[in-house]
């Protein structure tokens, strides 16, 4: 039997068999592997739009105003004169009030479910930090605008008025009047907001030290504190500095939330409790209604700015959760 | 050698105080995510009336409803989902199986951890640049588009992280059956990680019901119930924003009633995905 007959013969067989091989499907495996490939390239491809877009639409502020734009304390859509001086500064005061109030805040939540909590709190306690990143930012926004201004309007800014306004070089910080919006607000809510993204990093790299090493410390008598600070600390230190820097980009970019409190005023104050402004506040108030190129492409660079902050922020963070996460495998 | 005294109380002072700030820091976060839920129901539930549901958004000083809002919010985020779902979960197939730890593989897993945590309102940006501006019109279409950009990483980082956990030799035993890899992923892959996946959409939609910011200058708002995606489109959180910094108290009244609905569909969705989660991995 030859080669040819013997193909026929088989050809005939198989009509008569149950099929052997499934039905031939139009997908190849290169096919597929193509397609997965062209998503997770889409992926950076967005990424790559995004940056080529806000460089492309901020030339125009930028051919106009030059390095002057990063410079000039002027926002005046009237005269279409523009500067980025002012809300870069209150961006980078409020992020720097959301660090000192939530850094402190996270890492002693993330020592009290590591080391002092019972067992059976930990898990509600988990979920109740994680629901806490889960609430959106505009209620939190509202919150703030309804609940937190008025109170700090009335108890707390007059007392830090009265008591710290006074001080020979602090006291400009607490002077002016109590509006209860403006920066102090926005850094305050910021701060909580960012609480529960630096203290889940912090649980997690937290529990990924070696329990030998607890034992060790708890075995040469340390206090649960001195365990905490002086070898968990320590050794989860990438971790935790990446999980900072996590948050850091988060109060950084943080929109509606600070929208709601923060006043929206072109202007420098060294008063805490004055209203200003930041970068995301601003596109996030002004952009629909900057009808004329000049002043939305002077949004437009601010958007720009703000990329490559948190870019780098972010970038940073990663980097060394990455090298921590590194550390945990070894 | 004799005990050091001075030495043993400072120790014991500084445990004491750590310890107590320790507490105080716990309850301080807590307490702010119980009083803004207790405020969310106190002044939502008071607001919430069954014409917010089949009336649309007022003019000033008439009364109304957020059924304009609830239906573009659900419009736009049905769209933005099964928009970005596929492209997420062949994205994360290809960084969990073809491109491991490949340079390039390593690049893109980079960039969407950093897409991750970008600001939204450079979403907004960009997609008006690209869906608003060419088209002269703010759009239900653009509105979407930026709500799919913002869940997309979502899906990319859960899909990823669990096809991760299927074992190797799940894998294997795919492929020695004489089983394409295409197929074996098809097939065994996504079966076994079927409910984490689901786990990351039902994740992505929680942030993307509550996002404002990206939908400010893509979809806009409209005052109306719209015929279509492709004029502006009013959502739920721009109408919270809207009314919440208006002046009147009757509008104000209407955010807190939407601010209550879009809080309790985030958190039910957060939970809910949590305890799928639970039980996958059980």
């Amino acid at each position: 039997m030859n080669v040819e007959t013997q193909s026929q013969v088989l050809a005939a067989s198989a009509a008569f068999a149950a099929p052997a091989r499934p039905p031939r499907s139009l997908m190849t495996e290169g096919g597929f592997r193509f397609i997965t490939w062209g998503a997770a390239t889409l992926l950076l491809a967005s990424l790559a739009g995004i940056f080529l877009l806000l460089i492309g639409q901020s030339y125009p502020a930028l051919a106009k105003f030059g390095l002057g734009f990063f410079a000039a304390d002027v926002w005046n859509p009237v005269t279409g004169k523009f500067g980025a001086v002012a809300p870069i500064f209150g961006t980078l005061v409020t992020a720097a009030i959301a660090m000192l109030v939530g850094v402190p805040l996270a890492f002693g939540a993330v020592f009290f479910i590591a080391e002092l909590c019972p067992f059976s709190l930990r898990g509600p306690l988990t979920v109740a930090i994680e629901l806490l990143a889960a609430v959106p930012s505009i209620i939190y926004g509202m919150w703030g605008l309804f609940v937190l201004a008025p109170f700090l309007a009335k108890h707390v800014q007059p007392a830090l008025i009265d008591s710290l306004g006074s001080l020979p070089w602090l006291g400009v910080l607490f002077q002016g009047p109590p509006f209860g919006i403006g920066m102090l607000t926005a850094g305050l809510i910021l701060g909580v907001m960012i609480l529960p993204y630096i203290a889940a990093v912090g649980r997690q790299v937290i529990a990924g030290v070696p329990p030998m090493l607890r034992e060790a410390a708890y075995g040469v008598g340390a206090t649960r504190w001195e365990v905490f600070r002086r070898v968990l600390m320590p050794y989860a230190s990438r971790g935790l500095l990446g999980g900072v820097m996590l948050g850091l980009g988060r109060a950084l970019g943080e929109t509606m939330a600070v929208t709601f409190v923060i006043g929206n005023a072109h202007h420098i104050s060294a008063s805490l409790f004055a209203p200003g402004t930041t970068i995301s506040a601003s596109i996030a108030n002004e952009f629909t209604e900057a009808v004329d190129d000049i002043y939305q492409s002077s949004l437009l660079t601010l958007g720009l700015i703000l990329f490559l902050i948190t870019f780098a922020v972010l970038a940073a963070a990663r980097f060394m959760l990455a090298q921590a996460a590194r550390q945990v495998q070894l | 050698m004799t005990p050091d005294r001075p030495l043993y109380l400072r120790r014991r002072a500084s445990e004491f105080v750590m310890v107590g700030l320790a507490w105080a820091s716990t309850l301080i976060g807590v307490a702010v995510l119980a009083l803004i839920l207790a405020e969310l129901l106190r002044r939502g539930l008071m607001a919430l009336h069954p014409s917010i549901f089949y009336r649309t958004t007022p003019a000033p000083g008439a009364s109304g409803g957020l059924l304009n809002a609830i239906v573009g919010s659900l419009a736009m985020t049905f769209i933005a989902i099964l928009g970005a779902t596929p492209v997420g979960v062949l994205a994360g197939t290809w960084l969990a199986e073809y491109g491991r730890e490949s340079k390039y593989a390593q690049v893109v897993r980079f960039l969407n951890d950093t897409l991750l945590s970008a600001p939204s309102i450079i979403i907004g940006l960009f997609v008006y640049g690209i869906a608003v501006r060419p088209f002269g019109h703010f759009s239900g279409w653009a509105g979407a588009l930026a709500l799919a950009l913002i869940a997309l990483p979502v899906i990319v980082r859960t899909t990823e992280d669990m096809l991760s956990l299927i074992p190797e030799s799940l894998r294997e035993a795919g492929v020695a059956v004489g089983a394409p890899r295409w197929r074996m992923i098809v097939s065994i892959a996504y079966r076994a990680a079927a409910s984490g996946v689901v786990t990351g959409v039902l994740l992505a939609v929680a942030r993307i019901s509550g996002e404002t910011a990206p939908l400010l200058f893509t979809a806009l708002n409209n005052q109306f119930l719209t015929s279509g995606m492709n004029t502006p489109m009013a959502s739920l959180p721009v109408a919270i924003f809207q009314f919440a910094m208006s002046p009147y108290a009757d509008w104000q009244e209407l955010a807190w009633a939407g601010a209550l609905l879009v809080s309790v569909t985030v958190l039910a969705l957060n939970v809910g995905a949590r305890l799928l989660a639970r039980r996958s991995t059980q």
